[in-house]
């Protein structure tokens, strides 16, 4: 019960877009088509559900003060966790590049689908920022694995309401200047007022 | 090879450090070629630390040095980075820079540190410092590197400090923590904060509007 509240709340309340504006650069940049933005929103899902558990291994097996205690206990009072964004920006990025190997190899129908932006994930935001929320929440293994998955499915939703909203307003007259950039922010901007009515759910 | 490359560079007159090329590289990213507003970069700590004006002036000072020396260590080391780990080596570097300004907040100014809480360890992934690494500093010299590197950092300073002027002014009627909108001198009741702009809605809405005034300035339309 727990994790389908844990999974509720990083979907709605606490939505990777619109209440910590993480992986803002290519939300912006994606979301002109809904069909490029369901690829990026489907990748960038898979992605955090595997990095934050990998993440949190390599936090409790690792980094922690102490953590290095299965090893020997002389090394018990060793605190690596200074070294925490180094080796998350490392875990991510190679991981990024072993998942656009192997997806290449067994499955190249998807490999072209994706192709563009498995790379550009490596610096979206959201998925170090999640590693990051995992360590200062200190979430258990399986919350991690919940709370990766779930902080995808509400980037993913996110990203393809934006997508669908910017496909119809090609048709409304928007001021000039206000065009392209300007008008999207403002759209965000209210969409995540609208996301915040979902505060009110008691978990 | 890189060494060969080196003794083959001809000597060059001396260039004036800060001659016009390299003085446009430091003003053009205030407006003309902004990060935020205009190359859509580093968006995301641009909308989540402008609450208030101290953390913003700090998150701008932070990714200005970051900038600044990443651009200038990526561009000493062109000429021996393999292109297919680039983008690895680049983090690695960026994210040495980042645990310095870290461990820097943490012992100096430890209030604001938590307050930028993830965001400071999010400046490796901002979007600025790794789109100047790959658009500037890997195709030139080392000077104009760290002169872009700092341009583009105050650039993005300056986007945050407005953004951030305009917030903590309508939301709790205060600049730099002092209280400037104080009681109404008609009704004598005191400054109600605009509860809008300190959430993260109102920082999206600012920027829309900083944008709009702008590209209404300077003439430059895109379509949809």
């Amino acid at each position: 019960m727990d994790l389908i509240s844990l999974g509720v709340r990083s979907i709605f309340i606490d939505n990777m877009i619109f209440a910590y504006f993480l992986g803002m650069c290519s939300y912006l940049a994606v979301s002109k088509k809904v069909s490029t933005a369901l690829g990026l929103g489907l990748a960038v899902t898979f992605v955090l559900t595997l990095t934050v558990p990998l993440n949190w291994l390599i936090v409790n097996y690792l980094l922690k003060p102490g953590a290095l205690q299965w090893i020997s206990p002389a090394l018990a009072q060793v605190d690596l966790s200074f070294l925490s964004f180094i080796v998350f920006i490392a875990v991510i990025a190679s991981f990024v590049q072993l998942v656009e190997m192997v997806v290449e190899k067994f499955t190249p129908a998807l490999y072209s689908a994706l192709g563009i932006f498995l790379p550009l994930i490596a610096v979206n935001c959201s998925i170090l920022g999640a590693a990051l929320f995992m360590q200062g929440r200190s979430y258990s293994f399986v919350e991690s694995a919940v709370y990766g998955f779930s902080s995808g499915i509400g980037w993913l939703l996110a990203i393809v309401a934006l997508a669908a909203i910017r496909e119809k307003m090609r048709y409304s007259n928007v001021p000039k200047p206000l065009r392209g950039l300007g008008i999207t922010f403002i759209l965000v901007g209210l969409m995540s007022l609208g996301f915040l009515s979902f505060m009110g759910i008691t978990l | 090879m890189s060494a060969q490359t080196e003794t083959a560079v001809k000597v060059q007159p001396a260039e004036p450090l800060f001659s016009k090329k390299n003085r446009k590289l430091l003003v053009d990213p205030l407006d003309s070629n902004n990060p935020i507003t205009v190359q859509v970069l580093g968006i995301c700590s641009a909308l989540a630390v402008t609450v208030q004006m101290k953390p913003a002036l700090v998150m701008a000072l932070g990714v200005t040095f970051v900038a600044s020396f990443s651009s200038l260590f990526i561009s000493l080391l062109r000429n021996t980075i393999p292109v297919r780990v680039r983008i690895i080596v680049q983090l690695a570097v960026v994210a040495s820079w980042v645990v310095i300004v870290d461990q820097f907040l943490k012992a100096y100014v430890y209030d604001v540190s938590k307050q930028l809480s993830v965001f400071v360890g999010l400046i490796i992934t901002n979007c600025i410092i790794m789109g100047r690494l790959e658009a500037f500093a890997l195709g030139n010299k080392p000077w104009p590197s760290f002169l872009d590197g700092v341009g583009n950092g105050l650039g993005y300073g300056l986007i945050l400090i407005l953004v951030s002027f305009f917030r903590e002014l309508l939301g709790s009627g205060s600049v730099f923590g002092i209280k400037i909108l104080g009681t109404d001198s008609l009704t004598g009741l005191p400054y109600q904060g605009n509860g809008l702009m300190m959430l993260p809605a109102g920082a999206c809405i600012v920027i829309g509007l900083l944008i709009w005034a702008q590209r209404a300035r300077n003439g430059y339309y895109e379509d949809h």
